[in-house]
């Protein structure tokens, strides 16, 4: 019996009353590693914004398992690296889910400060500080931040761009660990080579689901030509998407998202 | 060895509105300098002055009914200076405006309202004690006031001390676990219009902003980790207040501009000598590791 730890019911979420994510339902299970993958603007940002809870649903809702914790590396971090501090500053932020705003770090937070920094291959980095790392050290940085969330769920942002092949393959191991430790992990990736060879399941998203499912089947070509024919810009005067229209049947036709819905359902939620 | 006592330290001895000075001063820098130093790491640099203005309406109101009493001013002050910071934050927080903007419209209506009453009531000596304050002066109200404000900031900045550094240096993050960030961000406008009233009673509206950012930027020439930098900012306050005084006291000064001139003084000499000021990053650069 496979658990659920993300369930969207008919989630919309978007910016002005443009959709980015259009009446998303489906499940996340738990333990499960899932890709998200799509064109610029197809949502796949918004969408963690809407699971970590800082972008408010425009309808429907995100539902986490009780006692899930999320860890969220955001794409645009609002880091600012000006700010005088070392590199054991910014990855004990990690332990704010730990000791929240006032419990005192112990000998063991720093312990684990140091064996976050070694798993991220930053061992003895403690006392850099930040304004002066690379863009590759920053992000494992950040990764060691997240492994010190010690987090249930994890949603990466797309975490490899501008990082090199090494760090690549070094971030890929973390995951991967992660992975094993049976944690739900979602992250946005745009090369979709190293989703084939690492990640078993993929969300292929153009604002609603294009297929969900195990990731061959969902990067099939068909798929992608369909994905690609995504119209990413808002259209400022598209038709209003009426309330009573969309139940969980998915049966009228929105001229945008018509005839996905049968795939949608036939590959995607799984553990529904 | 009596020249220096004469120096130094007759004038404190010898004079009660000395050490009263001394005193009001020392705690207004304890207060003030590590509220200078995350006004200045947020970039709001400029919005501890643009506040310091905003008080003038409050202070300036309670001038009018009371005359020149401390406590109806202080509390005026107080009351004009919360609206304009929390009405700035709010208008940033929640619309696309940012703060920079929000805040220069507040503190200029503010500002123009506070003329507009000053006016109605007259004479100019008395803005001018408004405006410049008089440090040389300070009363056992007063000083009490400053210790209650000192206090205050104290404690605050040592619960709210990990909220601040994480909105500072990664506000995103600690809005993903953590809903402390619009709070921690309201309640460190209220600490620094807290300490720029404190201040204005001992320095004036116009300087009292001078003893929280002066020593704080001069401190960011000197080190790179946010402890030591309010630890250096209070000590450069410390400074700037003893040579202030005495400045004031031996040359006849206004005690006001000469104790915020003298951290200006510290200001210039960090730009130049400080570890990360112009000397060292200019000259001393001939040896490099190799990796």
């Amino acid at each position: 019996m496979t658990q659920t730890c993300l369930t969207f019911r008919d989630l919309t979420l978007g910016y002005n009353s443009h959709p980015a994510i259009h009446h998303l339902d489906g499940t996340i299970r738990k333990g499960s590693l899932t890709a998200v993958v799509g064109a610029n603007g197809s949502g796949k940002s918004t969408l963690m914004k809407g699971i970590v809870g800082v972008l408010k649903p425009m309808a429907g809702e995100v539902v986490r398992a009780p006692g899930v914790r999320a860890a969220y590396l955001p794409q645009q971090s609002e880091l600012d690296r000006s700010f005088p501090a070392r590199v054991v500053d910014l990855v004990s932020l990690g332990l704010w889910p730990k000791r929240g705003m006032l419990g005192r770090y112990t000998s063991e937070d720093r312990a684990a400060v140091s064996q976050a920094l070694m798993a991220v291959g930053l061992g003895g980095f403690e006392k850099r500080p930040i304004d002066t790392l690379s863009g590759g050290q920053l992000q494992r940085t950040l990764f060691a931040r997240v492994l010190l969330q010690d987090a249930d769920l994890i949603l990466l942002d797309e975490p490899f761009n501008a990082v090199d092949a090494k760090t690549v393959g070094d971030l890929i191991a973390l995951i991967k660990r992660w992975h094993g430790e049976e944690r739900t992990i979602m992250v946005v990736v745009h090369d979709l080579d190293l989703v084939r060879q690492n990640f078993p399941e993929t969300l292929l998203l153009a604002r609603q689901p294009i297929a969900w499912g195990e990731t061959r089947e969902t990067l099939k070509p068909e798929n992608l030509l369909r994905a690609r024919r995504f119209h990413e810009a808002w259209e400022e005067n598209a038709p209003w998407c009426e309330p009573d229209e969309h139940g969980h049947d998915h049966d009228h036709g929105h001229d945008h998202h018509g005839h996905d819905h049968d795939h949608h359902h036939g590959a995607g939620p799984r553990a529904a | 060895m009596d020249a220096l006592y004469g120096l130094f330290i007759a004038p404190f001895a010898d004079f009660g509105f000395m050490q009263r000075a001394l005193f009001g001063s020392l705690m207004l820098s304890l207060g003030a300098c590590p509220i200078g130093v995350f006004l200045m790491l947020r970039r709001m640099s400029l919005s501890g002055d643009a506040m310091a203005h905003a008080i003038l309406p409050g202070a300036a109101a309670g001038f009018l009914f009371y005359g020149l009493e401390i406590l109806p001013m202080t509390i005026g002050g107080l009351i004009a200076g919360i609206i304009v910071a929390l009405g700035a934050g709010a208008v940033s927080r929640f619309t696309i405006q940012r703060e920079d903007a929000s805040m220069a419209a507040f503190y200029l209506i503010s500002l123009a309202i506070g003329v507009l009453m000053v006016s109605i009531r007259g004479s100019s000596v008395d803005l001018m004690h408004v405006l410049f304050g008089t440090v040389l002066a300070l009363n056992n109200e007063a000083l009490t006031l400053i210790g209650g404000i000192v206090a205050v900031t104290l404690v605050s900045l040592a619960i709210f001390w990990r909220a601040l550094v994480a909105e500072c240096l990664d506000p995103l993050f600690l809005r993903s676990v953590s809903r402390m960030g619009s709070p921690v961000h309201f309640i460190f406008l209220g600490l620094v219009v807290l300490n720029l009233v404190g201040g204005f009673q001992a320095l004036g509206t116009l300087l009292s902003v001078g003893l929280m950012m002066l020593p704080a930027a001069a401190a960011r020439f000197w080190t790179v980790r946010v402890e030591p930098m309010c630890v250096l900012a209070v000590l450069i306050g410390f400074a700037s207040c003893v040579a202030g005084l005495l400045l004031s006291y031996h040359a006849s000064l206004p005690s006001g501009p000469a104790i915020i001139l003298s951290a200006g003084v510290v200001y210039f000499a960090s730009i130049l000598f400080g570890t990360r000021g112009i000397l060292r990053a200019r000259i001393i650069h001939h040896r490099h590791r190799t990796a």
